[in-house]
């Protein structure tokens, strides 16, 4: 569902400063549009292999020891409200086109807008989890065109006066790209309405809310990053195409480079460029946009957006924690940057993460668990935590049951595969198999007693000097036991039986 | 109790009226039709409440729903060919009206507009009726919906009788900027009834129907109101509904009343006032009771308007105001002072910068709101492979020279490098003419002024002198700016060669107490004693009919010479 746009690629030096070898900064916008709906369903594709993204990191690199990649993102998130932004049309995802409309939203003369307040609150909502300062009272402009699918002739939007400003996000860089912490600004967040897409009106007029970032990222990485941590925010479902977006900037800060290196530079000139991912290459979609008149101008049919301090304090009151909140707080845990990112960096894995630990205080053993055998399983499944049978409560027992050695590790490693598998509780499961550690040394004297007599032949090779076959024994007691034996009193009580003078 | 308005116009009106009225009224009636020459007006009795009479006489079986609704029928039928008030005629009036009578049998409720019979004027959209707002570009176009005016007229009872002349999407003041034909005025034919509502104006004046809608931009309610003799008034904005209204300049139209009667222009705004959820500018404020102002001349006191503290705008009474306008304006004056209201002028210095700034701010937003009239959902598509070309074309075919003209200064205004120069300096200026009115109608609880700067004029005169039109808008445009709400009621006439024309005063109130509007309207109106009340009337208008009786023998002797005619 993402669409990579390039938008205003800048020829004009940006910065007053250059690098080494550099006399020229190119701006590269980057427009991301992005649909939340609650049909999505996981991300399931396959990264690129890490040799090709090292690869592709590097050619980046070396054009830029010679240029500086000035990158800007802007963000169209789509609002999963169940009613469109200025009308009170029902708005399904993928419903029959134009199935959803009334004379608002089809531009009918006479029709009016009436704003849907739920689209203030999450402006405001997300307003607040990028650090901007809000704007009391905002309005709404009208930016004026002619295209066949804007039915008013305009499309109703924030212009000098945007709901949210000067903001700020903080990433943490995944470690194979050489980690370390970003700050990328916020320039503003407005509200405004998706102009339709093709005539397809059922589908045009949804709330949008646009996130303008400052210049601020200079690589893919950095890019893709900041719009992943802005899918964390808003938790946007189904943008899977974090790494279509680097590859895609990558490949046109190389594009620009050699252009310019070939002395072509004014062929650089700001348009709108699209990914494709077939070829791997981004090709020219629109031109010439950055020069037109929109004769923006207060929307008449809307009144102003006036905010109270109560009504933005509730709000922020009632957010919940952020990513970056949560990853400070999983370092403070003494997890490392790698436990940090992976736990922290999927919603629904720190929610289930979370809840393991609200239990148990051995934290670094539930995070070993997650990211080993249920990490590896969900990756070959391609399932999504959510999807798996397990529940944080039982994987909570789990480790409270090996811990407490009623069950052995060994053990343990089964019931979590068929807890993921079918679910079912870690008790049940014990009792169902019996699968109760046994701890009592009179039991396992008795099973040891009984091995031994079953073997004559072994105990007087034992006897005789072949001590290696303590190793055959407690393999027998423990085939005996149905693998419950305590390994250690096993073994503690075996050798005591087998060196023992008959 | 009251003497005599002090104004020499409407005293002379007074002698002339010493002839005896069945008669005169007779001869001139089928002549002026041809001639379009006016006679004298003539006398009636006080304005009453065409809907309370209704109302009264449909509830008590006096007469039928259907009896009320044929005589207004008929009385269409026979003006329209020469007035030209309507678009489109509705086709159910008849059913309707029987609707209603089935409901009074079964002691059903019929609602507070039951059989009165409103005309709508042709920029508010009827899901049932075509809807063009005057343009070519809109020919044959039905909404799907109804306005929620419209819909809150039909859940009181109302009978749509059909769709009225305009100029084109409510842009101008003659109503000959109407993409389909021209309308006059039922005082005399050969002059334009004002605009751009002048359909509605002329409807009602020419007793086609009861009441009407019309929407005010920049006067195109109370305009056509003085130059066809009839009561307009202009709501607060927000107080009604803009949902449905074909926009022009969103900031300022306003959905506004037109009838013969204050009480009845009050009742018409009780029924389609208040708070739209479809419409996020329309006020939530609570509305109150108008029609509880609208009490019987026999109970008012000496001086029922005793303590009213009126204030003349001094600038609307100067340089290029007719004389004669002028002069009726100051008798209407008397006739208050007479009541009891402590009448002094008041200067608004920022009168004249209105006109300007207005033309700035609704072309403006008129460049906006009519680019969705763009060939590709509605009206003649001009065909072309090239896009532009299609949205170029249908617009040049479809628009007429004075939407274009508004269209083109509105989006020079908007255009990168103008934009501070004139729209927000005009932004600027109705600040201004905003805490003028407000400084002013902090010490007066009226002010006063003319409805325009002089009576109708002929059609044809000012077609070619957009300037001139414009100018004609300044009495108006102000309020518009401003948001307030404003009467604006018959006081006199003027003569234009041998023709008598109307002219009517202005009354602007606080935001939101259209209350007190109508309490001083009705007054002003019962007391006027009959005499002036004839102006009411057009001479040549079988209107009369309702007030008589359509068993009269006398006046269906005129209706057979008009029918003749």
């Amino acid at each position: 569902m993402a669409l990579t746009l390039f938008r205003g690629i800048q020829t004009r030096p940006l910065l007053p400063y250059s690098t080494a070898f550099s006399a020229r900064k190119h701006v590269i916008f980057c427009s991301m549009q992005s649909t939340q709906t609650e049909a999505s369903t996981r991300s399931k594709q396959q990264a690129p292999s890490n040799f090709t993204e090292t690869a592709r990191a590097k050619a980046v690199e070396k054009v830029l020891k010679d240029f500086e990649a000035i990158i800007g993102i802007e963000t169209h998130v789509q609002l999963s409200t169940t009613t469109k932004a200025f009308c009170s049309c029902a708005y399904n995802y993928g419903s029959q086109p134009n199935s959803c409309v009334c004379p608002v939203c089809m531009g009918l003369p006479g029709a009016l807008p009436v704003l849907n307040s739920k689209v203030i609150k999450c402006a405001v909502m997300l307003g607040l989890a990028l650090n901007c300062k809000l704007s009391l009272s905002s309005k709404f402009d009208r930016k004026q065109y002619f295209y066949p699918d804007l039915p008013k002739g305009y499309q109703i939007s924030q212009f000098d006066i945007p709901i949210a400003t000067n903001g700020f996000i903080d990433v943490d860089l995944p470690l194979e790209f050489g980690g370390g912490h970003r700050r990328f600004g916020i320039t503003r967040v407005h509200m405004e309405e998706d102009a339709g897409k093709l005539l397809h009106t059922g589908s045009g007029r949804v709330p949008l809310l646009e996130i303008v970032s400052e210049p601020d990222m200079r690589t893919g990485i950095e890019a893709a990053e900041y719009a992943a941590e802005l899918q964390r925010v808003v938790e946007i479902k189904n943008l899977n195409s974090f790494s279509a977006m680097s590859r895609a900037i990558d490949f046109e800060i190389a594009r620009q480079a050699e252009l310019y290196n070939q002395a072509q530079a004014d062929e650089i000139v700001q348009e709108t460029r699209l990914w494709e991912e077939g070829s791997q290459k981004t090709v020219t979609m629109r031109k010439k946009e950055g020069l037109a008149d929109y004769r923006y101008f207060p929307e008449p049919d809307l009144p102003e957006v006036i905010l109270t301090e109560e009504y933005v304090n509730g709000i922020r009151d009632s957010l919940p924690e952020l990513p970056e909140m949560k990853r400070r707080r999983y370092e403070q845990m003494g997890l490392t940057m790698q436990d940090v990112l992976f736990l922290a960096n999927d919603v629904n894995v720190a929610e289930f993460f979370d809840a393991t630990i609200a239990n148990i205080s051995d934290i670094k053993l539930a995070a070993n668990w997650i990211m080993g055998d249920i990490a590896a399983y969900m990756k070959n499944e391609k399932l999504s935590i959510n999807e798996i049978k397990l529940s944080p409560q039982e994987l909570s027992d789990l480790i409270g049951s090996i811990k407490s050695g009623t069950i052995s590790g060994k053990i343990g490693k089964e019931i979590l595969l068929e807890l993921m598998e079918k679910g079912g509780t870690v008790k049940g499961l014990i009792e169902e198999k019996d699968l109760v550690q046994i701890v009592d040394p009179d039991e396992i004297e008795k099973i040891i007693d009984k091995v031994i007599a079953n073997n004559p032949k072994q105990l007087e090779q034992y006897r005789g000097g072949k001590t290696k076959l303590q190793g055959f024994f407690a393999g027998q007691v423990m085939k005996e036991s149905k693998g419950k034996a305590n390994p250690g009193l096993l073994n503690k009580i075996l050798v005591e039986k087998l060196n023992a003078k008959s | 109790m009251l003497s005599s308005v002090q104004n020499p116009r409407v005293l002379l009106l007074h002698c002339r009226r010493s002839k005896p009225f069945h008669h005169h009224h007779h001869h001139h009636h089928s002549k002026s039709i041809h001639a379009a020459s006016l006679a004298h007006p003539i006398s009636a009795s006080i304005p009453t409440s065409q809907i309370q009479t209704i109302q009264k006489s449909i509830l008590s079986r006096e007469k039928t729903t259907r009896q009320f609704a044929e005589e207004f029928l008929n009385r269409l039928r026979l003006t329209e060919p020469h007035v030209k008030s309507f678009l489109h005629v509705s086709e159910t009036v008849l059913n309707e009206a029987d609707e209603i009578d089935r409901k009074i049998d079964r002691n059903e409720d019929i609602g507070p507009l039951a059989g009165v019979l409103v005309a709508v004027k042709d920029n508010i959209c009827t899901a049932d009726m075509p809807s063009t707002a005057g343009s070519k570009l809109l020919e044959n176009y039905r909404p799907p919906y109804d306005a929620t005016a419209v819909k809150k007229l039909k859940e009181s009872g109302a009978i749509i009788v059909g769709k009225t002349n305009l100029d084109e999407f409510g842009m101008g003041s003659t109503t000959e900027g109407s993409a389909y034909h021209v309308t006059a005025n039922p005082w005399n034919l050969e002059y334009v009834p004002g605009g751009s509502s002048g359909g509605s104006a002329a409807a009602v004046s020419a007793r086609q129907c009861v009441v009407s809608l019309g929407s005010d931009t920049g006067g195109s309610v109370r305009q056509p109101a003085s130059f066809c003799g009839v009561v307009g008034l202009k709501p607060t904005y927000g107080r009604v509904s803009r949902y449905g209204l074909v926009a022009y300049a969103s900031s300022l139209d306003v959905i506004g009343c037109i009838g013969t009667s204050v009480a009845d222009a009050g009742i018409l705004l009780q029924s389609i006032c208040g708070h739209d959820n479809l419409d996020a500018t329309s006020s939530k404020r609570e509305v109150s009771d108008f029609t509880s102002q609208f009490i019987s001349k026999d109970y008012f006191e000496s001086q029922p308007l005793k303590g009213l503290r009126v204030g003349v705008i001094s600038e609307t009474l100067g340089d290029g105001v007719d004389q004669e306008v002028v002069s009726s304006i100051r008798g209407a004056i008397s006739h208050l002072e007479e009541l009891g209201c402590t009448v002094t002028e008041v200067s608004l210095p920022s009168f004249s910068l209105g006109l300007p700034a207005y033309f700035v701010l609704a072309s403006s937003e008129s460049s906006s709101n009519l680019s969705r009239y763009d060939g590709i959902r509605y009206g003649n598509q001009t065909v072309s492979d090239e896009l532009s070309a299609v949205y170029g074309g249908s617009r040049a075919n479809g628009f007429g020279p004075e939407v274009k003209r508004r269209i083109l200064m509105g989006t020079y205004a908007l255009s990168a490098g103008y934009y501070d120069a004139y729209y927000k300096r005009a932004q600027q200026v109705r600040t201004v003419v905003q805490k003028s009115f407000k400084a002013a109608l902090d010490v007066h609880d009226i002010l006063i002024s003319p409805a325009a700067p002089s009576a109708a004029y002929k059609i044809g005169e000012k077609k070619n002198d957009p300037l001139a039109m414009y100018a004609g808008d300044i009495m108006t445009v102000n309020v518009n700016m401003a948001g307030l709400p404003a009467l604006v009621l018959p006081c006199g006439f003027v003569k234009d060669g041998s023709a008598s024309l109307p002219v009517g005063f202005q009354m602007i109130g606080s935001a939101f107490d259209e209350e007190k509007l109508l309490k001083v309207g009705h007054i002003f109106e019962q007391t006027l004693q009959d005499m002036v009340v004839a102006m009411y009337h057009p001479p040549w208008n079988p209107g009369l009919l309702f007030l008589t009786s359509m068993a009269d023998p006398l006046v269906t002797v005129v209706f057979a010479i008009v029918k003749a005619a």
